[in-house]
Formats: C-alpha cells, structure tokens, sequence
C-alpha cells in the first residue's frame, strides 16, 4: 500500500480526469483524437435515430388521433435506398478511418522524434513486471524509469501466461506471451508519473500486477542510469527464477547488471525452466 | 475408486458457496418433495419430462433459461458490490472465489441464459409459425434440451464438489493448463460445455432441418415471418460454429488428460491458435443469439404497429448477409495480439461492414412503426427499450472495431459496458420481449401489465446506471477482472454500477411478482381467441395453448403473413373459410431417452472431472443402451382420429369467429 | 390444369411450396446436416495440424514417421469395408436378411482391421518416443488421425447394434432409415481418410 501512496495521491490531485482522455504522449493523443472523431462521426446517425425511434413511437401511439394511419406502408424503393446507402457512406468513411489509423498507429511502427530511441524488454511474471535495459545493461522489477520526449521501443514477452503490457496515459497495450517477443513504440512527451497494468487477466494474484512508469527528463535517466549501474544485486538465470517463483507482487527495486542476449533467452526458454518446477504461486 | 475426489474436494472452510449451496438444495429439496406429496410427479413425468412436443420442450428450455438468469445474476450481484467496495482494501471476496465468479457469470450467462432462452423461444415458435405439427426430429429435440441441463447440473455441482474455473469465460491456455490450472475448476468448464453443446449442436441440426424441410403448403421461402428467417440463420451459425468450440475444447482436454501439447508454452505448442479457434465460433455465437432477438423484434413491432414489417425482402438479406459476414470478423477480439497493420485493418474493416445490415434493420424497424397505430404493451415497450439501447451498445462496438481505438479500450471496463450493451439491451430484452409476447399462446392466459411494466422501467433504468459507468471506468483505463484496485477514481463509478445492480435486482424481483399474480389471476387474463394482440403469423391461428398438433388441418399459405391474409379474407367476406376435410395422423411419442441420456451423461462429465475411469465407462455405456432401448420400441407414434381432430377445430373454429364477430360454423 | 411456366420442378407447385417433405426425405437430409458438422470439426483439428505441423520442437517431423506400406493397407481396408458397406446397402434394397449380415460382418471386420493397424502404428511410434507428448506436432498428428480411429470405432458399435436390430425386427421403415443414415456416416468417413491421407501422409513424405 506505501508503495504506492505517491500514485495515489498524485491522481486524487489530479482530478478525475479519464486516463484515456489525458494523453501524455504522441500514441495516446492519436487515439485519443480518433476515439473522439470516430464518435463524432458516428453520433451524427445514432442521435437522430433516437430521436425518431422515440418521435415515432410517441406520435404513432394508437391514441393520437392526428397521426396518419398508413396499414398498408411496408415499402419504398427510395427509402429502401436510403436505409443501405446511410450505414454504407459512413461505415466507408469510417472504414477508410480505421485502415489508415491502424497503420498510423501500428505499435511496430517507430516513431518520428529528434532523440534516438532506446530499447527497454518487458517480461510478464506471475504479478510483475521485470523491465531490463540492454544498453545501460540494468534490469527493474514494477518500476519503468523512460526518458521524456525519446521515443521507447519495448519489446515485450512472457515467461508465465497471457497478459497485456498497458499505460493507459501512453496508448497501445499489447499481449505478452510466452516465447513470442511483441512490440511496442510509445513515447512520453513529457516528465510525469503514470499508472501501468496488465490489462489481460492471470490468475490470482492478477489485480496487484501493476507497475508506475516515471517518465523523467534526458538527463536525468542518464545519471540515473548510470547510478544503478552496479549497485544492487545481479540479475542472472538463478535470481530471475528466483524473481519467477517468489508468490505474488514484490515492491519496485532494481538489478546493477544484465547479462547480455539475457532477453533473448528468456524469450526461448518460455518459462518452462521455472514452471516445471513449481506452478508459480498457483494452488493445486 | 474415487479418483481424485475425497472429503476435502468439498470446501468446508468456505462458507459463501456452502450456504448459498445449502439454500438452492434445501429449495430443490422442498419442491421435489411438495410435488410428491402433492401428487404432481407422475403428470410431469408423463406430459413434460419426456415430452417430445416442441411447445413444452420449448417452455422448459425458457423456464431453465430464467432459472439460471438468478444464478448468473447472484455472480454479477457479488462482483458488483465486491468492487464497490474494494478500493485499497481486499474487500469480502478473495481473489480465489472472485475469479470463479466471474467465470461462472460468463459462463453461466452465455451458455445457460442467453442461449437455452433463444433456443426455447425458437423451439415454441417455429413450427407453430411454419405451420407444421412438430419439429423434424421430436425425441431428438428432447435430448438436446436433457444435454442442456446436464451441462447446467455439473456447472452448478462445481459450486460444493470443488471448484469451479478460475480463468474467464473462455479459458484461454496457457491459463487454462494443468500447469497453471491444476484443479478440477477447468475441467468442470469443459465436460459441461463438451455436453452442453452437443445437445445445441444438435438443436441446430434440428431446427435447421425443420425450416427447410418441414413448412405448411404454400409457405415458401419468401412467405416466411421474419423469425424464421432469423432462427435459420442462427441455426445455419449453430450448425457451421458449434463444432469448432468442441473441437478447440476437446484439444484443451486433451492437453489437460494426456499431456498433449496442443496450446502449451513449451514443446511448440501455440496459445494464439486456441484464440483464433475460440473466436473463429466465439464471434458468430454472438450473432446465434442477437439474430433471433432481431426476429422478435421484427414480429413485435410489426403486430403492434399494426402493419406489416417495412422491407420484408431488405430483411431478410440483410440478416442472411449478418450470417455470412460473422465468420469474417474473428480477429477483431485480439487486435491487440500484435498481428500488423494490415491484418488488423482488414478485420476492422469487415467488423464495421457489420454494421451496415444492421443499421438497415434498425431503420426498417424504425418505418415500421411510421404510419403505424402502436399499441404499448409490454412486448412493446422493451423493443422501443431495445432500439434506443442497441444503437448505443451497437456504436461502441463500431469503436471497438477501429484497432486503434482497441488497443486502448481492449479488455477494459469499457468493451464489458460494450457486449453487456448488446447482450442485455439486445438479447436479453428480446427474450423478455418475447416471453411477454408469447406467454399468453404457450399457456392460455396474458401475462399481468401492471407488473411487467415495472419490471421494464426497473430492468432499463438499473441497466443505464449499472453499464453507463462502466464506459466511463473503461476510459478511465480500468481493466476487467480486478478484484480490487488502488485508484480512488473509480470507486463513485463503481458504487453508481452497484446500484444499478441493485435497480436490476429489483426488476427480477418484479418478473417473479408478475408470473405469480398473472397465475393468480389468469380466469382475468385468459385469451380465449387464441389471438391476444391482433397478430399476424400463423402461431396466432389456432388456440392458446394449442393442442399438442398444432394445426388440426395444416394451414393452406397463400402469402406473406398468412394468418393476417386469412383474417382479412374472414373479415371481408363475412364468413370464416370453407370448413376443411379433416384426416387421421400420427403424433410421436413421448420418451425418456432425454432424460435417461442426460443422467448418464452427467455421470459421465462427473466422472471425468474427477478422474472416477468405472464410472465414465458405466455412463458412456448408459447413454448407448438408452439410445439402443429407444431403437427397439416398436409402437413410435400414437394416432389422432380424424374425429378428435375435427371437434377440437371445431372449438377453435368458433372462438375465431367470436373473435371476429361473424357467424360461426353450423354443427355438422 | 396446365403448369404454370414460370415455376420450376413439376408446374403446378413451386417446390418450397409443396409442404412438409416425407419422412425418409426430413431424416436423410438431417443426418447430411449432422455430418456437415462433423466434418467442420474435423476442419478444426486439420487447421490445428496444418498450423503445428512445422512444430515438431527437435522432435520427428512428419516425413520421419510416415510408413507408407502401412498406411496404404490401412486405406486399402477402409475402402474394402465401404465397398462391403455398398453391398449392404444392396441387400437392404432387396430387404435380403442374409446377405445383410454377411456384408455388414464383412463391413465390420474390414472397419475392425483398420483400426488394428492403426492401433499398431500408434503403439508403434509411443513405442519409439514419438508419442502426442513429445511435440505439438505429434499432439496434431496424432488427435487428428484418432479422431477419425474413434469414429470409425463409434461407427462399428453403430453397425453391431443395426445387424442385431435388423435380426430381431427386420426391415421396418425407421431401421432402413437408419441403415442409410449409417452407410452416409460410413462413406463419410472415407472422404474424411482421403482428405487425411492426402494432408498428413502423401504430404507429410512429400514435405
């Protein structure tokens, strides 16, 4: 619960905003602007259907007497026209939309930014989060520390079940699977401390699977990456089974090396090594 | 002996599932033995449990349906004020009972609820509005209705005999696993959704067969009412999608029972072809339930406009292209499985054509009622309910449907606001609709007003405040599942969702109240005419309820809404039709194969969960001499004289007259 | 009364208005429906085979355990067995009791072989460690081509009880119903074996 009191307050500081609403990076706003415009444009068919479905249903109300009875109106070519034609155009529209969005918004696609990115892998544990930073050659456990305005290309896996990698204030989520490795390019346009979880449900202890993202200045991850460097313990094969097998949610910390290809390996493996073993925490 | 069960598979330190187990048995107890005292079980034994009749079996398929709704919604009830009040705090469910719950309600809901509602539904009306006496395989249907329940029974037993599973409604390996799922929960999951589906696999034989084989002279395709239109093409989908759920199942059984390796994470099994499979039947069951509702509805609110449906012919096109374009779409479940860009926006793409003959049926409906006298009964006011609610559940589904827009939105509170949207403001209300509807045919007497429109203003009002909020919790990135959380935010939603559940319950409350005060007063409600709400179709032509042939003389269709041309004609002319020629037939006869079946495929799927290998062997071995007993019968079919036929006609005769004020028959 | 020439079949009546289909017509067409979802099933675990057939995780892939000798007499059997089926059939026509028995014992014998082979050839691979827990491979492999085993073990159970039906009762009309609905179930299964032999077998060596 401490662990998480700073989050805690800074959303109840932060008004209620939807998370969805409130993007803080490029990928989010997208979304955000498509969400909006595709509701936008659908509204403009459904009010108007409601309100004739009520109009109708009040005007032709067999008491009123001024309405017109017409028994025998069960056809029109014109109206038959209209009634295949309105859905079409704006279900073109909208199709043309959603094709051009999905590429746009593709989370394979790299995003444009002055900053070069840097790579950050995701494994899914049972309830956590390990993120391992192949170039600063440090590894975090629920606790991703991004530079601002450099985009992110994260490369996600599982080494347990299904889950979805997701900061709802940066966009995309993806799944994160055992021995397949997803992608995902997000960016935070600037400092800020979000919420992240696993959007697909594990099992038990599933509802404390989540993670807090500080997004920071430039040079600020550097020297923070740089003091992590070496401090703390190893992340090796032995402490990251250790890490797989602990039961439940572990508070943030930090591991001062990774070997390198250790993300790869962990993609191979699938889990397996851990699993065979022990059933992660699940009863029986 | 006992394979893996023992006394510890019952869950004695938990007192939820106990008590609650206690008061469901202790009032099956009390029913079972108040018929027997009363006398009751030799009639229901006889006349329901092993009738062949489709009308009953029709019944019992909906009063099934209706029972379980209270089970499933009892789960939704606890997730809901579980999540009212677990914000920093574990709440009263720990995750272990919560994560069953929301499997059960899933479930529970889609096979148990939504899908013996429309298939019972389907069952009463078709061959009445088809015209014929029965269905094409009557014993048949019996069966599927037993297996049905049989699938419901060891579901339900998963509440005291171990567990049930903890892994969502559709069980998605590697979660679903024996590596990850060692208990007994998934396999209960699975033998009752194995056996279940067996029985709708073979409703859908049924039914299918009937529309296309089996209609009145003179019904012909094009004549047919709209809910026969709907009902084959749900049945085609029950047909066409059913057995890939039971072959994805049987792969998931047998990675469970012989260590296979079809959907594992190692030995290169493959977790994202159990997605595609699930789906590939999982997007067009949505589309087996929604599109009998639609017919409902087109017969709804035709009869109570007073007018024929607008666009008959745009109809039934639009629903045939519903039918073929629902097995295009599969994907759009898992956009955020990181396929491309392309394939995901192709499965956009054809999800929101979707939407097209959709909308098309909404404005047909919409026209329909222009130029129309309406009269408000309650059938009518949940389809006025239904149109609004759908196009709002219908929209979101388009947002869904733009990947983007998924890839934030996906397994959110926002897409569960979504389905219940559709399934509760179209399914549901549907089946509510009907069962209105219909009520009066399938037992002689209208349902009380008063009640049920209580019950309409409760069940719609709970609805809007129960799944508004869920949209707003889903943009507020809350996700699906949680059994608690830390946010502050979202907790005002989530109290506002609670009542509504609490509104919802009220509704339920009201639908009991209605059904016990409309039999009290059924001697005030009675439908003597056999046609209550000036009707169209041919269930309206003979009595309420109708003798178990149906049709005395099969009806002679000339055109599109037969019984209203042959009203008209009366009318008109002043006189009812020529009296016909009346003729000996031949009606099946009941049988217990269903339920006999049933016991043993019970004790099979028991067996199975349990690993008990005598007892799955003894239960196969069961419904095979059960099936072989049948076989050797030699009398199938009793014989209705033409003389008893005639005499009931005649009475029917007369009351049609009455009905519409003309002369009746001379006696012979 | 002359045809009307706009409507099809026999003149008079368009045939979706001629009314309810006789009985013989309703059953057939009903047990086509039923093994239309069969082979839809089927459909499922050929596109779970088709989609772990490369999955053999260092295991054997298809090419290693595929003896073709064995297979063809495997097919050899169940086609012998549908041809004795068609005689079957031929004596239900003439309503000849004898020769019905002796073609079905044949059809059941011939069913009966086929699965011993093929009994053989699983116990075989288990034998060698090429059981259906070794790889996903094998798992497709092998539910595949049991499923089709277990139908062709339902079928025989199927075929004993209609020859003790047809001796204790004869030729009624419901039990030549169910003895055509069973010759659809038995040659369906063949289609099922061509369509198996061709993916999993002759491609398998192929590939």
């Amino acid at each position: 619960m401490l662990r998480r009191l700073p989050f805690v307050l800074a959303a109840a500081l932060g008004g209620c905003a939807p998370a969805l609403l409130d993007p803080a990076g490029p990928v989010a706003a997208g979304e955000k602007t498509l969400l909006i415009n595709s509701l936008a444009v659908m509204l403009g068919i459904v009010i108007p259907v409601i309100v004739l479905t009520l109009a109708f249903a009040f005007w032709f109300r067999s008491g009123n007497g001024r309405a017109k009875h017409r028994p025998e109106f069960a056809y029109s070519g014109k109206l038959e026209l209209l009634v295949w034609s309105v859905p079409l155009l704006v279900i073109i529209f909208l199709g043309g939309m959603g094709w051009i969005a999905s590429h746009e918004l593709d989370p394979r696609r790299p995003l444009a930014a002055t900053r070069k990115p840097i790579t950050i892998q995701v494994v899914a544990l049972d309830w956590k989060w390990l993120f391992i930073y192949p170039e600063q050659g440090i590894a975090t456990v629920n606790r991703v520390v991004v530079p601002a305005g450099t985009p992110v290309d994260f490369r996600i896996t599982s080494a347990t079940v299904m889950n979805s990698f997701f900061v709802p204030r940066l966009g995309s989520q993806i799944y994160a699977m055992a021995g397949m490795e997803a992608k995902l390019n997000l960016m935070a346009d600037r400092p800020g401390r979000f919420h992240g979880l696993s959007a697909h449900y594990s099992g038990e202890g599933f509802s404390d699977m989540d993670f807090t993202v500080d997004a920071v200045p430039a040079q600020q991850f550097a020297g923070w990456a740089a003091k992590m460097r070496g401090r703390g313990p190893a992340l090796t094969a032995a402490s990251y089974h250790a890490l797989a097998r602990q039961k439940g949610n572990v508070t943030p910390f930090a591991y001062g090396s990774v070997p390198r290809g250790f993300f790869a390996a962990a993609v191979r493996e699938a889990g397996a090594p851990v699993h065979e073993t022990d059933n992660g925490g699940r009863e029986s | 002996m006992f394979g893996k069960l023992n006394w510890h598979s019952i869950p004695w330190d938990q007192p939820i599932p106990l008590i609650a187990a206690a008061i469901v048995g202790s009032g099956i107890l009390a029913v079972l033995v108040w018929t027997w005292r009363a006398g009751h079980v030799p009639y229901l034994w006889r006349e329901w449990i092993t009738s062949v009749d489709h009308k009953r079996i029709g019944i019992m398929y909906c009063g099934f349906a209706l029972l379980m709704l209270m089970r499933g919604f009892v789960d939704a009830a606890m997730m809901r004020s579980q999540q009212a009040i677990a914000y920093g705090n574990p709440g009263y469910l720990p995750p272990e009972h919560y994560d069953q719950i929301f499997s059960a309600h899933g479930t529970i809901m889609i096979f148990f609820v939504a899908m013996p509602f429309v298939i019972g539904l389907m069952n009463f009306v078709v061959p009445l509005q088809l015209g014929v006496r029965d269905v094409a395989f009557p014993t048949l249907n019996n069966v599927s209705f037993w297996l049905t329940a049989s699938g419901a029974l060891l579901i339900n037993l998963s509440l005291v005999i171990g567990e049930f599973a903890k892994t969502g409604w559709l069980a998605y390996p590697p979660l679903s696993e024996l590596r990850f799922s060692p208990g007994v929960g998934v396999d209960y999951y699975l033998w009752a959704l194995q056996i279940s589906g067996v029985g709708t696999l073979l409703s859908g034989v049924n039914l299918v067969t009937t529309i296309l084989k089996m209609r009145a002279p003179g019904m012909g395709y094009t004549r047919m009412p709209m809910f026969c239109w709907t009902s084959l093409a749900s049945n085609l989908l029950i047909v066409a999608a059913f057995p890939i759920l039971t072959a994805t199942l049987a792969m998931l059984l047998l990675d469970r029972y012989l260590g296979f390796h079809f959907f594992t994470n190692e030995l290169g099994g493959n977790q994202m072809m159990f997605v595609n499979l699930i789906w590939a039947w999982g997007h067009p069951e949505v589309y087996i339930l929604i599109l009998p509702a639609f017919g409902v509805f087109s017969e709804i609110v035709s009869t109570f406009s007073s007018k024929p449906l607008f666009g008959y012919r745009s109809m039934v096109v639009a629903t045939m292209v519903i039918c073929i374009l629902s097995f295009m779409v599969w994907l759009h479940h898992f956009f955020t499985m990181g396929a491309g860009a392309d394939v995901n926006g192709f499965f956009g793409v054809t999800t929101m054509i979707i939407a097209v003959p959709t909308g098309v049926k909404v404005f047909n409906w919409l026209f329909t009622m222009y130029g129309g006298k309406i009269r408000f009964h309650v059938p009518m006011l949940w389809a006025v309910a239904f149109m609004v609610t759908f196009v709002i559940g219908g929209m979101t589904g388009v947002l869904l449907a733009v990947p983007p827009a998924d890839f934030v939105l996906h397994n959110s509170l926002f897409l569960v606001a979504h389905f219940h949207n559709v399934i509760i403001g179209g399914v549901l209300f549907g089946a509510f609709a009907g069962y209105n509807y219909w009520f009066p045919k399938a037992f002689g007497f209208r349902l009380d007003e008063r009640w049920g429109r209580r019950a309409f203003w409760l069940w719609v009002g709970g609805f809007y405040l129960a799944f508004m909020p869920l949209y707003v919790l889903g943009l507020m990135g809350m996700t699906r599942r949680m059994a608690h959380y830390d946010v502050p935010g979202w907790q005002p939603w989530l109290i506002a969702a609670a009542f509504g559940a609490l509104m919802i319950a009220g509704g339920i409350a009201c639908q009991v109240i209605q059904l016990y005060v409309s039999i009290r007063n059924r001697k005030d409600l009675v439908d003597v005419s056999g046609d209550p709400w000036d009707g169209r179709s041919l269930e309206w032509i003979t009595t309420s309820p109708p003798p178990p042939f149906n049709f005395a003389v099969l009806p002679n269709v000339t055109g599109e809404e037969a019984y209203w041309g042959i009203k008209s004609t009366a009318r008109d002319n002043g006189e009812l039709s020529e009296r016909p020629k009346y003729e000996a037939f031949h009606m099946p006869r009941n049988s217990p194969t269903g339920v006999v079946t049933a016991f043993f495929t019970t004790a099979l799927g028991f067996a199975a969960v349990w690993h008990i290998w005598w007892l799955f062997v003894l239960g196969f071995l069961g419904a095979w001499a059960t099936f072989v007993i049948f076989a050797w019968r030699d009398e199938n079919e009793i014989e209705i004289s033409a003389a008893e036929a005639e005499r009931l006609d005649a009475e029917r005769r007369n009351a049609k007259a009455r009905l519409l004020d003309i002369p009746a028959d001379q006696p012979a | 009364m002359s045809g009307d020439p706009h409507k099809l079949g026999r003149g008079e009546i368009a045939p979706s208005e001629r009314g309810p289909a006789p009985k013989r017509v309703v059953v057939a067409y009903g047990f086509w429906i039923f093994l239309l979802t069969d082979f839809i099933m089927f459909a499922g675990f050929f596109a779970a085979y088709a989609v772990l057939a490369k999955a053999t995780a260092g295991g054997p892939a298809a090419r290693d355990i595929v003896e073709l000798p064995l297979v063809g007499g495997e097919t050899a059997l169940l086609l012998a067995s549908s041809f004795a089926c068609g005689m079957a059939g031929i004596a239900t026509a003439a309503k000849n009791r004898f020769w019905f028995q002796i073609a079905m014992a044949a059809t059941a014998l011939l069913g009966a072989g086929f699965l011993a082979l093929e009994a053989y050839e699983f116990l075989h691979l288990i034998g060698e460690g090429h059981g259906p827990q070794r790889s996903a491979f094998l798992s497709a492999f092998f539910a595949l081509v049991g499923c089709h085993g277990l139908h062709v073990t339902l079928g025989l159970v199927w075929l004993t009880t209609m020859m003790a039906q047809v001796q204790a009762k004869g030729f009624r009309d419901e039990i030549l119903r169910r003895i055509a609905c069973f010759s659809l179930f038995w040659h369906a299964l063949d289609i099922i074996w061509v369509a198996l032999f061709t993916t999993v077998y002759l491609l398998g060596v192929a590939g």
